[in-house]
């Protein structure tokens, strides 16, 4: 079973590299939303720069993990599922999404700390955050995104699928997100908000593994 | 008559709310006065929403476990009503807001967990409508039914819970979100269930009538096999 999770892992990566041209798109959009972002508003506040973030992550995140199934034509899908099973498929793929939203969640961070100034009080704190963060989104939208493959939809049905979902993650990251900016915190809040996401995590791991082999077979 | 004793009690009892709703003596709390009847209206109707959005989850993992088209109706149907009942509780919401905390929306935690609640049950009728092949539909919206309802559980558990908010039970204030148990007069208690229960089979009646005109609609689909 690790092995095969390996080896698509390893094409899934593969492929990235070599058609460099869906990686690039993804890291062009990063970069010109927030070129957008810097020209428009310039020096945010604390909360404003925040929300913001958070906002383009669930952009980036659509757009990253859309294409992770969109790009599987009907007939690789067949052949995917002459060598390997359905849980194998979908964890390597959540693997592969997390990889990726990692990069680019880093990688935006980075692009608001040049354009956007450094508003935060804990630097290291914000990075483990978005970290914890960019795992959650990718986490929801592999599954929505299996979803919308079947669907035959584009990301626009992701969209109307995936915004109201994730809004419950997303209101516990900004609100954790705040102690980084240097709020204080009540005892054990930290800790338990913290944990809070990680359960949300697992749960939705269980459920697309629990889930996507029915939308596999047709 | 054996068949139809719940459809007579769903009646007695929504008749018995509605008298006994406004006429019983309640107790004045705080700046709630005389609107605190819509207790019997306003809470049970999210009850009953929660509990026929469940149903549609059931209905739904046991389309997935065998696919019976008829599995996919009940489930779907019991999704519609689901989404009537959580409109209608939103809207007596904000009238019971309106005298209460000054305006109908003032961005309650809870207010804006349930216009979230109302998107992620809209999406899945979007879904249902996007896809054209019956028994695809059938399987994929399960499938987001599911994954929607353990997304959706957590909103309304767990956030109202960390939060300040104008309803009982929020950051700070003893209780459950939904409803203060504890608070609640004996008297109002001898309305308050028999009311979740009158609304709840309301909801169910709407439901089967949803469903039996869908089983005759698509008669010839489910008896091809």
């Amino acid at each position: 079973m690790t092995k095969s999770i390996l080896a698509l892992l390893k094409k899934d990566l593969l492929l990235e590299l070599r058609q460099q041209h869906s990686l690039y798109g993804i890291l062009l959009y990063v970069a010109s939303t927030i070129f957008v972002l810097y020209l428009s508003i310039n020096n945010p506040e604390g909360e404003v720069w925040n929300g913001l973030f958070w906002i383009i992550q669930l952009f980036v995140c659509v757009n990253a993990v859309a294409k992770s199934f969109l790009q599987e034509s009907k007939g690789r899908m067949l052949y995917f599922y002459t060598i390997s099973g359905a849980k194998e498929f979908i964890i390597a793929k959540l693997i592969y999404n997390i990889i990726l939203m990692l990069i680019m969640s880093l990688l935006s961070l980075g692009l608001f700390f040049i354009l956007l100034k450094n508003p935060l009080g804990n630097t290291l704190q914000f990075i483990g955050i978005v970290c914890l963060g960019g795992i959650s989104i990718s986490l929801v939208f592999t599954l929505l995104a299996a979803i919308a493959a079947k669907a035959q939809q584009n990301a626009a049905l992701m969209a109307i699928m995936g915004f109201p979902l994730i809004i419950p993650q997303l209101l516990l990251l900004i609100r954790l997100s705040k102690v980084a900016f240097g709020e204080i915190f009540r005892e054990g809040a930290l800790m338990q908000l913290s944990l809070l996401i990680v359960g949300l995590d697992l749960m939705v791991i269980a459920l697309s593994i629990i889930l996507f082999p029915f939308l596999w077979k047709d | 008559m054996r068949k139809s004793w719940w459809k007579i009690l769903a009646a007695v009892l929504l008749i018995y709310t509605f008298t006994a709703g406004f006429l019983i003596k309640v107790p004045i709390i705080g700046n709630l006065k005389e609107t605190i009847r819509n207790l019997f209206f306003h809470v049970p109707m999210w009850f009953g929403q929660i509990i026929l959005l469940t149903t549609s989850l059931v209905y739904s993992i046991l389309y997935l476990r065998k696919p019976d088209l008829r599995h996919d109706i009940y489930a779907s149907s019991f999704a519609k009503t689901g989404i009537l009942m959580g409109v209608l509780g939103l809207i007596t919401g904000a009238i019971w807001a309106t005298y209460t905390w000054g305006e109908p929306w003032s961005n309650d935690p809870k207010q804006i967990g349930v216009a979230i609640a109302l998107l992620i049950y809209f999406a899945y009728l979007v879904l249902r409508n996007a896809i054209t092949d019956i028994d695809k539909r059938a399987k994929i919206s399960a499938v987001y039914n599911i994954f929607a309802y353990f997304i959706y559980l957590p909103l309304i558990m767990i956030l109202p819970r960390l939060v300040e908010s104008l309803h009982p039970g929020g950051k700070g204030v003893e209780g459950n979100p939904g409803l203060n148990g504890a608070d609640l007069d004996a008297t109002m208690r001898l309305v308050f269930w028999p009311a979740v229960i009158g609304w709840t089979l309301l909801g169910t009646w709407i439901t089967t009538l949803n469903i039996r005109i869908y089983l005759i609609r698509d008669k010839n689909l489910l008896n091809a096999k």
